[in-house]
Order: structure tokens, then C-alpha cells, then sequence
């Protein structure tokens, strides 16, 4: 196993290098300007010399090879010299800068990261610790009123997008009943109980439309391996040797269950970090999927590569991880 | 979910009679037969319910605007005084064909992948590279790269509408089936080791049987609830690409999108976001019981019992 | 609700001076600020957007701005240079600007003529790519005649010398701040361009981009009782409907910008009673642009161009005319712009000096006249499937705009209004970022024009509308060999149109500059090559608890932004 995964990490760099190559190509070929959002009053003179000053009138493997230096070696050597103090070189070396706001994207990142990981990061745990003993029970008791409630408030809340459903509690929680606000403060500090509580109150309206989705799609998932695996002959054998229930379904059945939910569960933790584009922008958390969706619709490149790539390194990393847990998880699966 | 069952026919290549036995079983689940019921009643209801309730979808009568429900509209007008009710029946038809056809795309693509990659080892690595690729690309971006290079195209070839339909069906299929296939991978990798596929493979069964006949009935249970989920996936999404420009002519209804302009008016007439809320959720909750009930029926040891 | 809108100011008015003069400043503690587009940077120089020039607004200020009426207010200079005072020289070749006396930056330095000085050698440095460029075009030198007074020197008369360091497009940046921002290192200095250092109320306290500006009152600030307020949370995000209920109705914020939702829906949330809305008028014209080339995909790259031919139809004024007239102006305001619209039939409506009362005959929809008129012309439906035919073309057009609801509510409308005079129109809607983007490969710019018709708002910066009224010359006409740069969007061109254009850039007098754009502005509107629809306003809303808005679409909507305070309660 260990042979496997240090054959895949050495794998994953070029995977990486081909992917961002890929996605420069088509941020590249996509109609969208940098110039788009400024007022029309703006003459095209103008306008052109803003894109050559952004580097825009250069042939495209030069812009690839700058970005590639930038990020892979620039990048990190401004993080070694932030880290430690020293100055390395000349210490004067262009980080990738954002078109949008002129300023290096890295920093805009760090930024960002925590009111995404807040956020979408809680709704994510919530919504994985209701799913799981929903879709453990709904399966266990197939058919039952809880069964059945639980199968309509999952796919009816699967079924509400973000858009709806965010304006929805927004109306009844913070306009009629006035319990919660309705924009997030990302500058708000948690420094003692009460501003704790703030936090949280802040937190919960988009927590709960989040963690809505998140919960529905993932008990679906349990539930549905689970139902697979109770009828199978070894259950019928553990429960014959008088093993009590609760290890039979709690140790084996849901061991045996868990590759698809692992599955799932590994593919969104990238999303996480990609923020949820629009729950963000209902809320106003202002967090990385709003970053994307923004840097998108300026037209800004060096931002969504550098976004992207990351995600691309975390889709590749938590793939990986998810391969190392089916065979934790069955130790039938080999890869050698 | 038709076709679905077509699709796992061609795969038995069996009399019949084990359909009836199908049939049977499924008869017996009830959330499913009304699943079922709910479902062709819905068909019926976008398909034949605009030769019964003639007005026209995109006719605009100003004086009418954003009225309550009455007998002249029973679901009451939008905010330019078109008519709700027949404009849910021609969303649904949009949202049924783009939901099912992208739905069923993007689960062929990722079964195939899947259960390719589960299942032969020199072909997991570039199948699961590629997935990786995919789940990386950036949505919005590629959409427009896409849209930029075809929809004149597709235009031209297929007319307005069906080019736009093809392009969208395409999209969301394209760009939603990497899911399905690391889940089926993850399962085929783990049925692979079992003692009846080494058993299979020990009297010399060729992979092709060997996928259709014991592994591809084994992973069922997580492609329908991919199936389900992808459903409601794609008409939302569908609704997203047609508000930012890439998907249907604004004027063109269809349930996403009657939901999303509805949405500003969620106080003042509430029946704007309702109908089409109730008609996306209760389409995918019908197609979850028919999917639940399939999944029972296909299943030889609940069959049994 | 215009009526009610001057009552209200006028109290403001009113009540603005006990309250100002006794407030103290930072006393009546936080504002808040909603924009549910974030600024991304506040050096207005680097990004010409509205939010970031607004926001930047709070901290940087120029020679003079103006006000809701559009007059020039003396802000950073004494008083405002005229031919008459000899502030602008005779031959309208410089004008001469003097600093007020002890003008301070916020960090506490005397400013001084050498900040301009510094300030158009930052615009202007030929790397910088500066977004403002054209603000100080003509301009030959600036120069300090001495630490207070300020020279601005053009090339050739210039009859409206009022650019360069007016308005809060232009403001005037510290060179001590900004000395080594020049030209290609200028997106280097991120803590500049997040904190400029300026003479507004406020100063910068931090600078999130795209997400939440906070800033502080300015202790140097000139006027020693301004600014009311101590702090100011300028929060960004979200869209238009959210902002318009973070103030209208739950009251959390003090003032939202930018409220394009339907009319009614904010009517219905102003009357909670929390807040108001506020209109200004300035003068961007919603409009029609109808090809006057021929946009067939199968001429190829050849469309829209002047190889491809005149539009087969479009040309015809008759047409166009009969288009215009189906157009019920006053219905689209209803439904879509409310308080912040009203019809008009030109596509120069503001000033008043320099609006044309000659066409106001659009105003009222007149279906069957238009159908009388294109009967009359012989253009008529001669094989029954309802859409008239002209020498053969059945008149079907392709009707595009950028994604936005209220134009795509304004594109259904019009549809079937221009079905019932025997037009079809196949309706399309293009992502803002892609419409008004320049990229020369995509199909879908509004300058590539791959449409019959097509519909976006313009305007023009400040009040002289010389530079807007020569958008229309032959050669403004955007084509491969420009990279399809050019205003001239509808590809319209008339000699006579030409020339009227270089009379108006060699005359000075300002009644014969507002007859020569009248003038233009009828010609254009005769050809129907364009079809103005609305006159926009900017809708903004503020709580009742604040006072001192004065809203202007001139200039930057929080250009009095000092003298606003809190009311008791």
C-alpha cells in the first residue's frame, strides 16, 4: 500500500501539469474579457493598452511558462521568506497577481480561506454526522415512517436548489422573525462567548441550507449500500454465530458499506474549499466560491488558474486518500 | 427510467419471462407503483395538458400581471402577465427530456468508465486520471468555450431549439458523470475480489460476461441513486445555464428557471415559487420509489423472498 | 414619487443645516454601506468600475465634483476656474487651478500643486495602462506654477477644459504614496492601491478586495465637524434583491446601491417604512441598435461588416420607425425601472442645453400607425405566415443583450409587440462578461454585432457630450481591421453627421455647442438606426434614519458623503 501511494504521488505531478495546461487552454479560448466590467465611457484605446499592461498581447506558451514559474517558484519562496525572514536572492520576484484587483491572488486566497472553511466546512461535517445515522437507520428499518420521512425530506431538499431555498430562510428567519442576520460579516472576530454566539448566529442560516444538500445526497448513498449489504450471506453468518445486532450492522455491514459513501465523501471535500458559489453569494459570505464566480465573470485568469489548480491538487489528493481507504476498508482490494 | 430498463434487458438477454417476475415484484412496492403512477400522471400532465388548457406559454397579457391564483389562471400570472399554469406544462416538457436524456448520458459515460476502470487494471490509471480532469475543469469557463465553438453550429444544423437542447444535454451529461464513475469504480474494485467473480472467472467467463452478467447487477444500487440525484441535478442546472445566458432563449420556460425568477417574489405571490418547487421535487421523489422499486425488483434475493 | 422625492430632499435640506453645523465629528458613531458588487481595489486609476470608483471615493477627492444637479462644487480647490474669474485662459488652451489653503493629506502632509503634477504622470505613463487615460487626453503638460496653484496645458483649445481632476474619476493620488508605482510596476504596490492615502472624510481602515472595506473618520479632514460618522463598513456581495432587503427590510444596512429589481417589489419593500429609495438621472439611454450591415452567418467572417453588404431591411428608416412606434416606452418603465426610468426618444436626453424636444412623438405606442406606415411602404405579408416581407426578406431579426432581468422581461415584451406589426424576433442573451467583453475571437461582443438588433445602456462621463456625439463617425465603425474597436455600433455613417461632429470640437460658445447637438442628436434619431427606449437612473435606498443623501448620477452617488449624519429618533 505504501509502494502504491508513493507511486501515485509521483504520478500525480505530471496528472497535475497536464491539468493545468488543460485548464489554461480553455481559461484561454473563453470569451470573457478583463475589460468587460468597466463603464462603456472607458474608450477602446484605453481598453487595449489595460490588457497589454495585463501581459494579455503575449503568445500564450510565454503567459503558461510565467504563470508556471510564478506559482511553482516564486510563490513559494515569498511563503519561505514570510515563514523564516530571510530574504532569498534579490527578493524582488513577481507573485501572480490578480487582473481584477492588482494585487498578488495568493494573499486574496488566505483571505478567503476562513469564512469558506467556517461555513462550508461546518455545513459539511453537520451534514455528514446527520447523514450517516440516517442513512444507517433508514436502511436498517426499510419501509418505516422513518424511512419514509427521511426518503422525502432528503429529495425534497435535494430538489430545492441553493437559490430558493437560501432566500426562503433568509424571509422567514431574518425579515419576519428577525432571529438571525441575513449577511454574513466576514470581519467579524471570535474573541470571547459573545462574539461566539454571533458567529453562530451568523452561521446557522447558511449551515442549514448547506448542510441540507450535503445531507441528502449522502444518506441516499448509505442507505443504499447499506440495503445491499444487509441481505448478504456473511450478515446471515455473523448473526448466526449470535453475534448481538448492533455489531452486526455497526461493525460488519457498515464496514463493508462505506466504499461508495467514502467515495462521495472524498469527492467533496475539494468542493469545500471550493466554497458553495451560491450560498455564498446569497449570504454574502464572500468566501473562495465567491472569489471563483467573481474572478470568472471579470475575466480574470491568473485568479481562477491559480483557484483551480488548487482544487485540482485537492481532487487528486482526497481521490488518493479515498483509494488508500478502500483498502483499509476491504482489504481484498489490492492495487499492486 | 424506461430506457434504464431496456438497457438492463439488452444486458440479461433472458425470456422473458423473468421480466414478469420483475414485474411481479415490483407490482408488490407500493411506494414505487405510485412512484410510477405519479410519474406517467406528470408525463401526461406537460405532454397532453397544453392541448386542454390552450394558452399560450409565451403570451404576454400585461393587464394580468402578477395575479393570484384565479378560474381565468389558475396558478396565477408572472410578473408579465403570462399565464403560470401552461407555462409549467411547457417547462415540464423541457425539464423532463433535459433532466431524463442528461441524467441518462451521464450515467452511461460513468458506469462505462466505472466499470472499466474497476474492473481492468491497465485502464484504472488514465480512466481515473481523466476523471480527476474532469472534476478539475472550471464549469463556467469550459460552458463558454463550448457554447462559443458549437452553438452557431448546432444552430444552424438542428435550428434554434433542438441545437440548444442538444448543446445543454450535452453539457450537463459531459460534465456529471465523473461521480457516478468513481463511486461504480469503487464498488467494482471491492466486487472484483469476490469469491463468485473468482469463481466466474475460474470456469473462463469473458469480461464481457463478466461485467453484465454479475458485476453490473451488483453495483446497481448506487447508479440509481446516482440516477435520482443526477435527475434534479440537471433540471437545476439547466435552470443556472439558462440565466446566465447559455442555455434556452429567456423567453423559453422551464422549471429551473420558472423557480429562479420566482424566487424575488417568494412574499408577495408565493404560488410562483410553489408549483414549480412542487413539480421538481415530486418528479425526482417519483422517480427515487420507481428507481427504489426497480432496484428491489432486479434484485434475485429479495425476489425470492 | 418624484414629488415625494423633493419634499424629502428638501426637508434633508433643511434639517441639514442645525444638524451639521452642531454635530461633532465621528459622533454619530457606524455607517453602513452595501454595494452588492465589491470593489476590488481602491486606486480608481488601476480599475475603472463604478463600485471601485465610488468606494475609492470616501478617501480620494479631486480638484471639484459634481453635484446632484450637475454643477460643479469646488472640493479640493478654491473655486471653480472660468474663462470670466481667468481661471481658464482666453484661447481655452490651459486652465489654472488653485488649492485651498492648508489642505492636508490624512497622514497629516501638506498637499501640494506637485500631487497633480505627480497624478498625470501616473495616468499617463505609457506602461501603466491606466483606466482613466482618457480623462486627460489633450492634455499637453501639467504644471506647478507654485505649492498651490496648478496649470493644466492642451494641445489644442479644449471648449470644455473640465476634466483632468474633476469628477471622482480623476482624483488627485499623493506622490509621496505612489512614487514608485509608476507605469509597469503600478499593480505592485498593493498596499497603495488598497490604501490610497487622500483628503476625503474618511481613511482606510482595511481593505478586503471584493469583499468588506471598513474605514475610519479622517482627523485631517478640512471641515473640523465632518464627517458625522467614525466608522464606515462598506460590505459588498450578494445581488441586487438581498441588498435592496438588508436595507428596506431588516434594516441592517444604511444604503444599498444599485436597486435594478422590479419595480413593484421594491415599491413593496419602501413601504415597510424602514427606508427610502432614491433616484438621480444622469444620462445613459437604454437603447436598440439596429445593424445597418448585413449579419447573415453565412456571409462568414464577412458579417457585419462593410464587405458583407447593408442589412437587408434594417437600412430602410421606414422600418426602423415602424419599430420604434410599436415600443410602449412608458409600459417598459412600469415594468422594469419604476422610479429609475423614464421614456425617451433621444439618445442625448440630459443635459437640458443639449436635449432635443424634436421626437417626442415616440412616446405614445402606436401599433396600428405602424402597421398603416409599413402597409403604406408596400411592405407586407405576401405569403401569410405573419411576418412581413421586404423585396423578398421576411422581416425575422435575431434580438440580443447581456443576461439581466429586467432587459430580458424588456426583450419579451417588445417581441410581442413588434409580432403584432408583423416582425419576428428570435430573442438571445449573452453573459455580461462575454457581451461587453473585446475579445476579438468570441462571436458574441456588442461590438462583432453578430445580431440584427441589439440592446445595452451607454452614457457619457460628465456633462459635455462632444466625445459621446463623435461615437457616430463613419470611422468609428468597428471591423476586423480594428480589432473590432469603435463606438459606432450600429454602423451608421453620414457625411453630413461628420461634419457637424468637427464643427462642434472647434466651437466654444455653449448655446451653438447645444443646437449642434441637438442637431446630431435628430439625425440620428431620423435615420431609426437606433431606438432609445429609457432614460436610466441610478435607484439607491437609504434608511430613513440617515440624512444628507443627495444622490447624483454625475458624479460618484456618495460624493457628499461628509455631510451625511444620523437622525435622532
Amino acid at each position: 500500500m505504501l509502494t502504491f501511494t508513493i507511486r501515485r504521488l509521483f504520478m500525480a505531478i505530471p496528472t497535475l501539469l497536464f491539468i493545468s495546461l488543460i485548464i489554461f487552454l480553455i481559461l484561454d479560448l473563453a470569451p470573457s474579457d478583463p475589460t468587460a466590467s468597466l463603464p462603456l465611457t472607458i474608450p477602446p484605446e484605453v481598453r487595449a493598452e489595460i490588457r497589454a499592461s495585463l501581459g494579455l498581447d503575449e503568445p500564450i506558451h510565454i503567459r503558461f511558462a510565467l504563470w508556471l514559474q510564478q506559482f511553482f517558484v516564486n510563490e513559494p519562496l515569498n511563503l519561505i521568506e514570510q515563514w523564516t525572514g530571510l530574504t532569498i536572492g534579490d527578493g524582488d520576484r513577481t507573485r501572480v497577481i490578480s487582473w481584477q484587483t492588482r494585487s498578488p491572488v495568493v494573499d486574496i486566497i488566505a483571505q478567503r480561506m476562513p469564512q469558506t472553511l467556517w461555513v462550508v466546512g461546518t455545513a459539511y461535517v453537520v451534514g455528514i454526522l446527520i447523514a450517516l445515522p440516517i442513512g444507517i437507520y433508514s436502511a436498517y428499518r426499510q419501509y418505516s415512517i422513518f424511512d419514509q420521512a427521511g426518503t422525502f425530506i432528503t429529495m425534497v431538499g435535494f430538489s430545492v436548489p441553493p437559490f430558493f431555498s437560501g432566500v426562503l430562510v433568509i424571509v422567514i428567519f431574518a425579515v419576519q422573525l428577525g432571529w438571525f442576520p441575513s449577511v454574513y460579516d466576514t470581519t467579524h472576530v471570535v474573541v470571547d462567548w459573545d462574539s461566539f454566539v454571533v458567529q453562530l448566529k451568523q452561521m446557522i442560516l447558511p449551515v442549514m441550507v448547506l448542510a441540507l444538500q450535503i445531507t441528502s445526497q449522502i444518506s441516499r448513498f448509505m442507505r443504499a449500500s447499506m440495503l445491499d449489504n444487509l441481505n448478504q450471506d456473511y450478515v446471515r453468518t455473523a448473526r448466526a454465530k449470535g453475534l448481538t445486532e448492533s455489531v452486526v450492522v455497526m461493525v460488519h455491514v457498515l464496514r463493508n458499506s462505506m466504499i461508495p459513501v467514502v467515495t462521495v465523501i472524498a469527492l467533496g471535500v475539494p468542493q469545500v474549499f471550493g466554497g458553495a458559489i451560491i450560498t455564498e453569494q446569497v449570504f454574502k459570505v464572500n468566501g473562495l466560491g465567491h472569489l471563483l464566480i467573481g474572478a470568472i465573470q471579470g475575466g480574470d485568469i491568473p485568479t481562477v488558474q491559480t483557484l483551480t489548480f488548487i482544487f485540482a491538487v485537492l481532487i487528486v489528493l482526497f481521490n488518493l486518500i479515498a483509494d488508500v481507504l478502500y483498502g483499509i476498508l476491504d482489504p481484498r482490494i489490492r492495487y499492486d | 427510467m424506461t430506457d434504464l430498463t431496456t438497457l438492463e434487458a439488452e444486458t440479461y438477454q433472458k425470456p422473458r419471462n423473468q421480466w414478469w417476475d420483475v414485474w411481479d415484484q415490483f407490482k408488490t412496492h407500493k411506494g414505487a407503483l405510485i412512484g410510477a403512477a405519479f410519474f406517467i400522471f406528470v408525463l401526461i400532465f406537460v405532454f397532453l395538458g397544453p392541448i386542454f388548457w390552450t394558452l399560450d406559454a409565451q403570451y404576454i397579457d400585461i393587464r394580468a400581471r402578477s395575479q393570484g391564483p384565479s378560474w381565468a389562471h389558475p396558478m396565477g400570472t408572472d410578473q408579465l402577465g403570462r399565464d403560470t399554469l401552461s407555462r409549467i406544462m411547457v417547462g415540464g416538457q423541457t425539464s423532463l427530456l433535459v433532466g431524463l436524456t442528461a441524467m441518462l448520458l451521464a450515467l452511461v459515460v460513468g458506469t462505462l468508465v466505472g466499470v472499466l476502470a474497476g474492473y481492468f487494471k491497465r485502464l484504472d490509471g488514465i480512466l481515473m486520471r481523466l476523471t480527476d480532469l474532469f472534476l478539475a475543469l472550471p464549469l463556467l469557463p469550459l460552458l463558454l468555450v463550448i457554447i462559443m465553438l458549437f452553438r452557431d453550429t448546432l444552430r444552424a444544423q438542428f435550428g434554434p431549439e433542438k441545437g440548444i437542447f442538444i448543446l445543454i444535454v450535452f453539457v450537463i451529461g459531459i460534465t456529471s458523470w465523473m461521480q457516478t464513475a468513481r463511486i461504480v469504480r469503487g464498488d467494482v474494485l471491492a466486487l472484483k475480489e469476490r469469491e463468485f467473480v473468482l469463481a466466474a472467472r475460474s470456469i473462463g467467463t469473458p469480461p464481457y460476461r463478466m461485467i453484465t452478467r454479475h458485476v453490473l447487477p451488483n453495483v446497481l444500487s448506487p447508479i440509481m441513486v446516482s440516477a435520482t440525484l443526477g435527475i434534479a441535478n440537471a433540471i437545476i442546472t439547466e435552470s443556472a445555464l439558462s440565466f446566465l445566458g447559455l442555455g434556452f432563449p429567456s423567453d423559453f420556460p422551464t422549471w429551473g428557471r420558472l423557480l429562479f425568477d420566482g424566487t424575488d417574489w417568494l412574499q408577495r405571490n408565493p404560488e410562483r415559487v410553489i408549483w414549480p418547487g412542487l413539480a421538481i421535487s415530486l418528479t425526482v421523489l417519483s422517480v427515487n420509489y420507481i428507481g427504489d422499486g426497480l432496484r428491489d425488483a432486479l434484485d434475485p434475493r429479495i425476489r425470492g423472498r | 414619487m418624484k414629488l415625494r422625492h423633493l419634499m424629502l430632499g428638501a426637508a434633508a435640506a433643511f434639517a441639514l443645516a442645525p444638524v451639521a453645523a452642531m454635530a461633532e465629528r465621528g459622533s454619530d458613531g457606524q455607517l453602513n454601506i452595501i454595494y452588492w458588487q465589491a470593489p476590488s481595489t481602491l486606486n480608481p486609476y488601476l480599475s475603472g468600475g463604478t463600485k471601485e470608483v465610488e468606494s475609492a471615493s470616501l478617501v480620494l477627492e479631486s480638484m471639484a465634483r459634481f453635484d446632484s444637479d450637475g454643477n460643479l462644487v469646488p472640493f479640493m480647490a478654491e473655486d471653480i476656474p472660468t474663462v470670466e474669474n481667468g481661471g481658464v485662459a482666453e484661447d481655452l488652451t490651459s486652465i489654472t487651478w488653485t488649492l485651498r489653503e492648508g489642505l492636508l493629506w490624512s497622514d497629516g502632509t501638506p498637499v501640494t500643486a506637485n500631487d497633480a503634477v505627480f497624478t498625470w504622470e501616473y495616468c499617463t505613463h505609457p506602461e501603466g495602462g491606466c483606466a482613466q487615460a482618457s480623462y486627460f487626453d489633450g492634455v499637453e503638460s501639467v504644471e506647478a506654477l507654485d505649492d498651490r496653484t496648478v496649470r493644466v496645458n492642451f494641445a489644442a483649445p479644449k471648449p470644455f477644459p473640465y476634466t483632468a481632476f474633476v469628477g471622482s474619476e480623476s482624483p488627485i493620488i499623493q506622490a509621496a504614496q505612489f512614487a514608485d508605482c509608476l507605469g509597469a510596476a503600478a499593480p505592485e504596490c498593493t498596499e497603495a492601491n488598497f490604501g490610497p492615502i487622500g483628503t476625503g472624510p474618511f481613511v482606510v481602515e482595511e481593505f478586503r478586495p471584493n469583499d468588506v472595506i471598513t474605514f475610519v473618520a479622517n482627523e485631517h479632514y478640512r471641515n473640523p465637524d465632518q464627517p458625522a460618522f467614525a466608522r464606515v463598513v462598506f460590505k459588498g456581495g450578494g445581488d441586487a434583491a438581498s441588498a435592496a432587503r438588508s436595507v428596506l427590510e431588516t434594516g441592517e444596512f444604511d444604503y444599498a446601491w444599485n436597486l435594478q429589481i422590479d419595480p413593484t417589489l421594491l415599491a413593496e419593500m419602501e413601504a415597510n417604512g424602514i427606508g427610502t429609495v432614491v433616484t438621480a438621472f444622469g444620462t445613459s439611454v437604454e437603447r436598440l441598435h439596429l445593424n445597418q450591415f448585413n449579419p447573415d452567418p453565412a456571409l462568414g467572417d464577412a458579417r457585419s461588416t462593410a464587405e458583407g453588404g447593408p442589412h437587408p431591411f434594417l437600412t430602410n428608416p421606414v422600418i426602423g420607425q415602424a419599430m420604434s412606434m410599436a415600443i410602449d416606452r412608458a409600459l417598459l418603465v412600469e415594468i422594469g425601472y419604476g422610479a429609475g426610468g423614464q421614456p425617451t426618444c433621444n439618445v442625448l436626453p440630459a443635459p437640458a442645453l443639449y436635449a432635443s424636444t424634436a421626437n417626442d412623438g415616440c412616446l405614445t405606442q402606436d401599433i396600428a400607425g405602424a402597421n398603416a406606415l409599413l402597409d403604406e411602404a408596400g411592405i407586407v405579408d405576401s405569403d401569410g405566415d405573419g411576418v412581413r416581407e421586404y423585396e423578398g426578406t421576411p422581416l425575422r431579426v435575431l434580438y440580443q443583450t447581456s443576461t439581466n432581468a429586467v432587459r430580458q422581461d424588456t426583450q419579451a415584451l417588445i417581441k410581442q409587440w413588434w409580432a403584432e406589426i408583423g416582425i419576428d424576433a428570435e430573442l438571445r442573451n449573452i453573459d455580461a462578461s462575454v457581451f461587453f467583453g473585446g475579445d476579438p475571437a468570441s462571436p458574441d461582443t456588442f461590438q462583432k454585432f453578430y445580431a440584427d438588433v441589439e440592446m445595452y445602456t451607454n452614457n457619457f462621463a460628465g456633462v459635455d457630450p462632444e466625445a459621446y456625439m463623435a461615437n457616430w463617425r463613419c470611422n468609428e465603425i468597428p471591423g476586423p481591421d480594428t480589432q473590432w474597436q469603435g463606438s459606432n455600433i450600429q454602423r451608421f455613417c453620414s457625411e453630413e453627421y461628420d461634419a457637424l461632429v468637427t464643427e462642434m470640437s472647434q466651437t466654444a460658445p455653449l448655446e451653438e455647442r447645444g443646437r449642434l447637438a441637438r442637431e446630431m442628436n435628430d439625425m440620428l434619431m431620423q435615420s431609426y438606426s437606433i431606438i432609445p427606449l429609457i432614460h436610466r437612473g441610478g435607484v439607491s435606498a437609504h434608511a430613513n434614519s440617515l440624512g444628507g443623501v443627495r444622490m447624483s448620477d454625475w458624479d460618484s452617488e456618495l460624493w457628499n458623503i461628509a455631510e451625511w449624519y444620523r437622525i435622532d429618533e
